[in-house]
């Protein structure tokens, strides 16, 4: 059985060498799937989310064929720049870092505010240590004002990193602390929010040009008709244009 | 609402937790398949550096020094993309010769679409399959260098003696190599192989590095806290119970092992003057 698998697989790497360049090009969008409201993995293990909904609309406004992949975070650069995926569709922030070694599309979101959770009301930030996923820019902030800070790789851990103990309290998007403060009666939103960011855009190649100028488009028609503000109101992430 | 095992019935067989059951199998066939490849690199690298060829030698031991003195993590993200760019450099310059854009610009890896391995528009079981087949591979190429520093050591555990009794009979070397050395350099060499084993069966996670999703990724993305806005199944951090469930299949499946070790050990020292069965 797995020989016939392997046979089919190099059977079909053959004969799609033998079409040119151009022929049915599949734009790969390659998402974390583990940072709801933005992209998670929906009970049936597909990938679902304000940016599944938004990116499926990109793609038939701009008349591509798409196809989505989960990648780990921490890895998410390298290979889309080593060209296992053609976007970053991930609720990745537009920094001015990123922006040397990739592109950006326009912003899609409005800049979060980024929220602390936190186990108690009195935690004060800056105290104890704060929790936030590596190569975030809340990770960069909590650095930047030279708290104590832990980094995860998974969003998730994160927040069990509040609930053990481990950490005061976790800085991240107040879109993806919002439904689990909801959910959890034991951690609370503080009030106080930080300004960082500069909204979510769609990661691509400094090399891909004419794929950036499509999504820009199709970006940009979803915010003239009102069709991005209806899914940033139903996803609940953040500020409508 | 339901309630109960009806619940947990119904919860166990999201489409989700059937992919996750999935990869146990996925795990079951790379191990079986890497294994025999990482013990044949390692029998590669082992007679490459015993070898009377300068050349040989030098590459036998710069394989075995240079993987093992890298850390896998470092190996498993930087030598698997850097695989993968090679590969496509090398379609790209049969299938598109009349490119001229540069490859390399800045940071970006650019090949004609042709080139691409996978073809970006294969279907995403063609890319699993590719991914699954790189992560081989490369454990393959770091556990058999592992491989081959036990096995260099075994060739030389053979008493001297055997060696000598085969030459004085008029066996050239490549017959005392296969007919004398290879058969009773096992039994020194199961220990190390059977740690091997161990640790590749534990290293499977780092699958995840390749894109292939194993048991401990599905155990922490299950396990993880569920709110109810994103799932009919919402619950808290179940991760520990997750794990639980992984400790019981790692622990099954290495004492499985063990005991096949042992029955091996016992067979490859029948009729040879080692304490293997007494073991």
């Amino acid at each position: 059985m797995k020989k016939l698998i392997l046979t089919t697989a190099a059977i079909a790497l053959a004969a799609g060498a033998a079409f040119a360049d151009g022929h049915a090009k599949t734009v790969r969008m390659g998402t974390e799937g583990a940072y709801p409201p933005y992209n998670f993995l929906d009970d049936n293990g597909e990938v679902a989310g304000f940016e599944r909904e938004l990116g499926d609309e990109l793609c038939a406004r701009a008349e591509l064929t798409c196809e989505w992949v989960t990648n780990e975070w921490d890895s998410i650069i390298p290979n889309l720049v080593s060209g296992n995926y053609d976007t970053i569709i991930a609720g990745m922030s537009i920094t001015a870092e990123r922006d040397e070694v990739i592109d950006f599309t326009q912003n899609y979101t409005q800049p979060d505010p980024s929220a602390y959770l936190a186990a108690s009301a009195d935690v004060v930030p800056g105290e104890g240590p704060i929790a936030a996923q590596t190569n975030t820019i809340q990770a960069a902030f909590i650095a930047d004002k030279g708290w104590a800070l832990i980094e995860f790789a998974t969003p998730e851990e994160t927040i069990a990193a509040v609930k053990n103990g481990e950490a005061d309290a976790v800085l991240a998007d107040a879109s993806y602390l919002a439904p689990i403060a909801a959910d959890d009666p034991d951690l609370v939103m503080l009030d106080q929010k930080e300004l960082i960011g500069g909204g979510v855009g769609m990661g691509l190649r400094e090399s891909d040009g004419e794929l950036k100028t499509k999504f820009d488009a199709a970006i940009q028609s979803m915010k003239d008709d009102g069709t991005l503000n209806a899914l940033i109101a139903k996803w609940e992430v953040g500020e409508q244009f | 609402m339901l309630e109960g095992l009806t619940w947990l019935s119904c919860y166990m067989t999201t489409g989700k937790h059937l992919t996750a059951y999935w990869s146990f199998v996925t795990v079951l066939v790379l191990l079986a398949i890497t294994a025999p490849t990482a013990l044949v690199f390692g029998f590669g690298g082992a007679v490459a550096a015993r070898s009377r060829i300068a050349p040989l030698r030098w590459f036998g031991k710069g394989y075995i020094a240079v993987v093992r003195g890298v850390p896998d993590i470092a190996f498993f993200l930087f030598f698997v993309i850097a695989l993968d760019q090679a590969f496509e450099w090398m379609r790209h310059k049969a299938l598109c010769p009349d490119w001229t854009d540069p490859i390399r610009q800045g940071n970006d890896f650019v090949v004609c679409q042709a080139a691409k391995l996978p073809l970006s528009s294969s279907p995403q079981w063609v890319h699993e399959v590719y991914g699954f087949a790189l992560a081989v591979l490369t454990f393959a190429i770091v556990f058999g260098a592992f491989a081959a520093n036990v096995l260099f050591g075994a060739m030389r555990a053979v008493p001297k003696g055997q060696i000598e009794t085969a030459e004085a009979y008029g066996m050239t070397p490549r017959q005392t190599f296969w007919r004398v050395l290879v058969p009773q350099m096992w039994v020194y060499a199961l220990p190390g192989l059977s740690n091997l084993w161990m640790v590749l069966i534990k290293a499977t996670p780092l699958l995840f590095l390749l894109g292939v999703e194993d048991i401990v990724y599905w155990a922490r993305e299950l396990g993880g806290i569920k709110t109810s806005r994103f799932t009919d199944y919402p619950h808290g951090d179940w991760r520990l119970w997750y794990f639980l469930a992984l400790l019981v299949f790692y622990l099954a499946f290495t004492k499985l092992s063990e005991v096949v070790l042992a029955r091996w050990t016992k067979k490859l020292s029948h009729g040879q003057a080692t304490l293997g069965e007494m073991a």
